[in-house]
């Protein structure tokens, strides 16, 4: 009984992931109305928030340092910048450790990265 | 616009493999006994692809004291793996983990643990309550519940499937997991966990945990309450960055004070079995109280005194150390 349970569980999470497709490093936020984010395929980004609320460039920084320190201080004194490849791993391990949204990880990799 | 897809292509944002982690030097002054601890954390974050990361942190910790009679400071290194897992990103709603991971109970085992991040560097007294790794399956994730993401949810359910006592590789076979609201806005978190033993007494845990850090002032609030057969308790801290002060500005910014308040009551199980487990072996009051002083970016020295009040005998702890967290890409950062 109890394998079979595990087993659902593991079926159901595998059905979750094999939505997807498009890699998570690509940014899903695009200027203009409320958009469905969109891979280089064409297909629908599940790695993206179904619905991403769209920013210009000063918009997105400053949603980037708001959701940064919001985040990110929660827990830890702010750290400082790091190289773009380095803040998408660290962003990739915080997203995982700390549970930070999907939206809120790519808003401040972008600040971060600035 | 398309400047700054381009400019976030993932080329340019190909993550590195990181080693990272923390080092600390301490010296522990427990009613009067002087205990040297020296420890390095290794941290490997090993991004494959675009949804997966191997992470892993090695524990590695020497805890030396002078012998009751006297004589040169002796004493062991232990070496643990507090986690070793492999993250699947899904999708923005679930994470999936397989391996030896931190167990997902309140949230000082697995945000706050780290000598970097942690505000006194004593444990909480109800820390050993939930099981601190463990191995088998997690589904975790977090996701905004509200428009205008004024609420993020988040969660962790995972099943433990292995028992046991090998080489530092504690862990038991249990299920368990935590809830969260996180309200960006007020920046609060609360959150609730459980966990269930399928091994020996089959015992439930369950527990609390509140995070609040206030827009306007530089402070940081974390509380979690625990209650098992072993025992119960409640922790709650607060560490407030002196940058508002107006005198010393220089040194003031890099300075925060901290304080932590606690309590313990013993549950059903015996003093010998609470030491073995590493809690106290009566009911405990403890008040805790320090600075830290940033030096640079993740390195911190820090001071601090606390009063630990029980009937097995009431005694002071004294704590002076210091704390770094290094980050070395293993390879092109840029």
């Amino acid at each position: 009984m109890k394998m079979k349970m595990r087993i659902a569980v593991l079926v159901c999470a595998l059905a979750l992931g094999s939505l997807v497709d498009t890699p998570l490093t690509q940014l899903s936020l695009i200027q203009g109305s409320v958009v469905q984010a969109a891979g280089p395929s064409g297909k629908k980004d599940a790695t993206s928030s179904p619905v991403v609320p769209s920013y210009d460039a000063d918009a997105m920084r400053v949603q980037g340092e708001q959701r940064y320190r919001a985040n990110c201080g929660r827990c830890h004194a702010a750290p400082r910048k790091f190289p773009p490849r380095m803040m998408a791993t660290v962003l990739r391990h915080m997203r995982v450790r700390a549970t930070i949204t999907d939206e809120d990880m790519r808003l401040v990799l972008f600040y971060m990265t600035q | 616009m398309l400047g700054l897809v381009a400019a976030q292509s993932p080329d340019t944002e190909k993550p590195v493999p990181i080693l990272t982690g923390t080092a600390g030097y301490f010296n522990f002054v427990t009613a009067g006994q002087n205990q040297i601890d020296e420890q390095i954390n290794p941290v490997l974050l090993l991004p494959l692809g675009d949804r997966w990361l191997v992470e892993g942190r090695m524990e590695c910790e020497g805890a030396f004291q002078r012998p009751a009679g006297g004589g040169p400071y002796g004493g062991e290194v232990s070496k643990n793996l507090d986690y070793l897992q492999a993250d699947y990103i899904a999708n923005p709603y679930v994470t999936v983990t397989l391996g030896r991971f931190l167990t997902p109970f309140g949230i000082f085992n697995e945000r706050l643990y780290p000598i970097w991040i942690r505000s006194l560097q004593q444990d909480p007294l109800i820390l050993p309550l939930s099981a601190e790794s463990s191995d088998g399956m997690m589904l975790r994730g977090g996701f905004p519940v509200a428009a205008g993401t004024k609420a993020n949810l988040n969660y962790a359910v995972y099943v433990s499937a292995v028992s046991t006592d090998h080489n530092n590789l504690q862990s038991d076979r249990n299920v368990g997991g935590r809830i969260g609201v996180f309200l960006p806005g007020p920046r609060v978190e609360v959150g609730a966990s459980w966990q269930k033993l399928l091994q020996d007494e089959r015992s439930n845990a369950f527990g609390f945990h509140f995070a609040w850090q206030p827009a306007r002032l530089p402070l940081n609030v974390h509380s979690e309450y625990a209650r098992s057969n072993q025992g119960s308790g409640y922790w709650i801290d607060g560490a407030y960055r002196l940058s508002q002060v107006r005198f010393w500005q220089k040194a003031m910014r890099h300075t925060e004070f901290a304080g932590r308040a606690e309590q313990f009551f013993s549950g059903s199980i015996g003093a010998d079995e609470a030491a073995a487990l590493g809690l106290q072996p009566a009911s405990t009051r403890e008040g805790e109280f320090g600075l830290n002083y940033y030096l640079k970016d993740g390195l911190k020295a820090v001071a601090s005194y606390g009063r630990q009040f029980s009937s097995a005998g009431n005694l002071n702890l004294w704590t002076v150390g210091i704390a770094y967290r290094f980050l070395i890409p293993l390879g092109r950062a840029q």
